[in-house]
């Protein structure tokens, strides 16, 4: 057990995978003796060669066209497409594809692949380095969306990914790359890829977020607590699609209140899904209606500093939200 | 003397009488199934056809070099004929065509000419045009990564080329030289739209940009195909390389039985080419090198016949999945 970050967790998750099976690769822009972008990869290929950690050209649909193609012929490979926004050229490989190959085959051909891709707003990052992608994959039957925010998470979650049959696709918000330090077992620690997780129980309201948001989410729900004595259950989803809609429904039903807050534009949100099965499936339970924060629908967070900051739901709207929730 | 010269052909590629009496066969299996699906489309049995008519020796030529269930083939839609030489039978077409849940390429799901056989290494393939590329691409990467000399074949028509997944696909095999193979059967025409506003240049040509070599053949001629692909799968398992193939061909049918290609092209321009039916000029080779006389001819024709109306009758009298199987098989357990 030592302290991680997030980005540390997922390179090590990636390292232990390929110590343990060498049909295990990664392949990306940038991803070898670069280590990456964001230094996710940094020393793989110094490790496992310039075969295991590839080096590709600049082609999205090729990343993951290859990809699959690689894991049909007995390779785990993880793909990484460097920036989430970045992702639409490999759109027909992902959603037409690999989602489609067990299905359409009737279950003679499995997609062992995982896609990482890092998403969402961060200073400077502007229009095309700041997109949360999630919404345009949570329609995708075949295809499982996951996005871990914590550390320990995110290496268990990312060994589950790269262990599945299936293909899923991996969000890591990377405004939170750095953010904190957690303990991160160096192995044994398994989390599955439909669980959703509570990090802190309450009778008063329910907030669902992942991503820099669920951080938010949890000093605020602090503060309230100590300042207002207003207790909020957290839920992370942690997978995004398929949902685990058990645990977001019992909270609910314990505190008959839910606020969704992601930084994604909120109209056809994973949010609204949330709250279209909360509607549904609790409303007997609800003593307020379901209320959504997100980013306002304009195309993608703007460059300039006080631009980007209106797009990012603030601590400040979270506050408010939640405050407007609780005195309902 | 001109038979001198053309019974030097096939025994120069090394192909004894045995070897091409299969090929032969193979492409009749090929058409007489195609023949027979329209009729079943005709009778309102089959809610969709699509042909490989005219392609029979380009898919014929090509497949009768690879090892079936060790290499890997991604086939485009018309690929039958491949399918059905790699090990895939006239049942097994007409299942698929008539939708029925034992159709081994997707128990139903999918439409007729979107083959897959994990068995035989055929890789499930898809309706967007030239997805297959990069995917090939990938399965051939596996096999140099793993110092195994399998072979990844992929097709498509010509209109597969102008997408972007040709190029990323073409570029990434180049630069790894990458065990694959892109067999372009160029027929002509992309559902109405005819080569000259598809294709600039030559497709062949093209490879030599990506470094490795590209050849144009008559996909018409199934010795020259065989001839072609050999080279290249050769090549490939030499760890020379990926070789692209253009096999100059002609699509006989309409584009599938919901065309009417009466609006787009003349009678004559078919009829042209019906003369040039990669069939009759193959039986025109057996017959002059006395391998294939009319009686023998006439035999294996009647013996085909049978054999694929059993297996349409067969398919015709198999049950449909039970509806709340579309339900199913959505996600692999781990």
């Amino acid at each position: 057990m030592s302290e991680k970050n997030l980005l540390q967790a997922i390179h090590d998750g990636l390292a232990e995978e390929m110590r343990a099976d060498e049909t295990v690769m990664v392949l990306g822009e940038d991803v070898g003796r670069a280590g990456g972008v964001f230094r996710v990869t940094q020393g793989l290929q110094e490790e496992f060669g310039p075969e295991r950690v590839l080096d590709t050209p600049l082609a999205e649909s090729l990343i993951v066209g290859s990809a699959l193609g690689l894991s049909v012929n007995g390779m785990r490979p993880v793909a990484e497409i460097q920036f989430a926004d970045f992702i639409p050229p490999a759109f027909d490989q992902i959603i037409n594809e690999a989602a489609k190959f067990y299905y359409r085959s009737n279950g003679a051909w499995t997609v062992p692949i995982t896609i990482r891709a890092p998403y969402g707003v961060v200073p400077g990052g502007a229009l095309y380095h700041s997109q949360s992608i999630e919404a345009w994959f949570c329609n995708t039957p075949g295809l499982k969306v996951v996005a871990p925010t914590f550390p320990a998470d995110a290496k268990a979650m990312l060994k589950s990914a790269i262990r599945d049959p299936n293909p899923v696709l991996f969000l890591e918000h990377k405004r939170t790359y750095r953010l904190i330090k957690e303990d991160v077992p160096e192995d044994g620690h398994e989390v599955p890829l439909n669980k959703a997780r509570v990090h802190r129980e309450g009778e008063d309201i329910t907030v669902v977020s992942y991503g820099l948001m669920l951080y938010t989410a949890l000093e605020v729900a602090g503060k309230l607590s100590d300042e207002h004595g207003i207790e909020t259950a957290v839920v992370e989803p942690r997978t995004l699609y398929p949902l685990d809609r058990e645990k977001i429904l019992n909270s609910v039903k314990k505190t008959g209140k839910l606020l969704v807050i992601s930084e994604a534009n909120v109209t056809g949100s994973v949010s609204g899904e949330i709250a279209a099965v909360v509607s549904q499936e609790a409303f007997e339970w609800l003593d307020a209606p379901v209320m959504r924060l997100g980013a306002p629908d304009v195309p993608a967070a703007a460059f300039a500093r006080p631009m980007m900051d209106a797009f990012v739901p603030s601590a400040e709207k979270i506050e408010a939200a939640m405050l407007e929730l609780a005195r309902y | 003397m001109a038979i001198e010269k053309t019974r030097a052909r096939h025994e120069s590629l090394g192909l004894g009488e045995q070897d091409l009496l299969k090929l032969y066969r193979h492409m009749l299996v090929a058409r007489r199934v195609d023949e027979r699906s329209w009729i079943l489309n005709r009778q309102g049995k089959a809610a969709f056809v699509i042909s490989c008519q005219g392609q029979e020796a380009a898919q014929i030529g090509t497949a009768y070099n690879l090892r079936p269930g060790y290499d890997y083939l991604y086939p485009y839609y018309r690929d039958s004929g491949m399918t059905l030489l790699l090990g895939q039978t006239p049942r097994d077409q007409f299942l698929s065509i008539l939708g029925k849940r034992e159709d081994p390429n997707s128990g139903g799901r999918q439409m007729p000419g979107h083959f897959s056989s994990r068995r035989l290494n055929i890789v499930t393939a898809s309706a967007p045009v030239g997805v297959q590329y990069p995917q090939a691409a990938g399965t051939a990467l596996a096999f140099k990564m793993r110092g195994e000399d399998g072979v990844a074949v992929t097709c498509g028509g010509e209109a597969s080329t102008s997408g972007g997944d040709w190029h990323e696909a073409m570029n990434f095999a180049g630069i790894h030289a990458l065990p694959v193979i892109f067999l372009i059967e160029n027929n002509v025409y992309a559902i109405s739209v005819p080569s000259r506003l598809q294709v600039a240049g030559s497709i062949a040509k093209r490879a030599e940009g990506y470094d490795f070599p590209g050849v144009e053949v008559d996909g018409n001629d199934v010795l020259a195909v065989y001839e072609a692909a050999k080279e290249a799968v050769g090549r490939a398992r030499r760890g020379d390389g990926p070789t692209l193939i253009e096999a100059k061909t002609y699509r006989m049918t309409a584009h599938s039985s919901d065309d009417d290609d009466r609006r787009y092209r003349e009678r004559e321009e078919i009829e042209e080419w019906r003369l040039k039916d990669p069939i009759i000029r193959f039986e025109k080779y057996l017959s002059e090198n006395g391998l294939l006389d009319d009686g023998e001819k006439e035999t294996m024709d009647q013996e085909i016949k049978a054999e694929v109306a059993e297996a349409s009758s067969y398919a015709e009298n198999a049950p449909f999945a039970e509806p709340e199987e579309a339900l199913e098989r959505v996600y692999a357990e781990a």
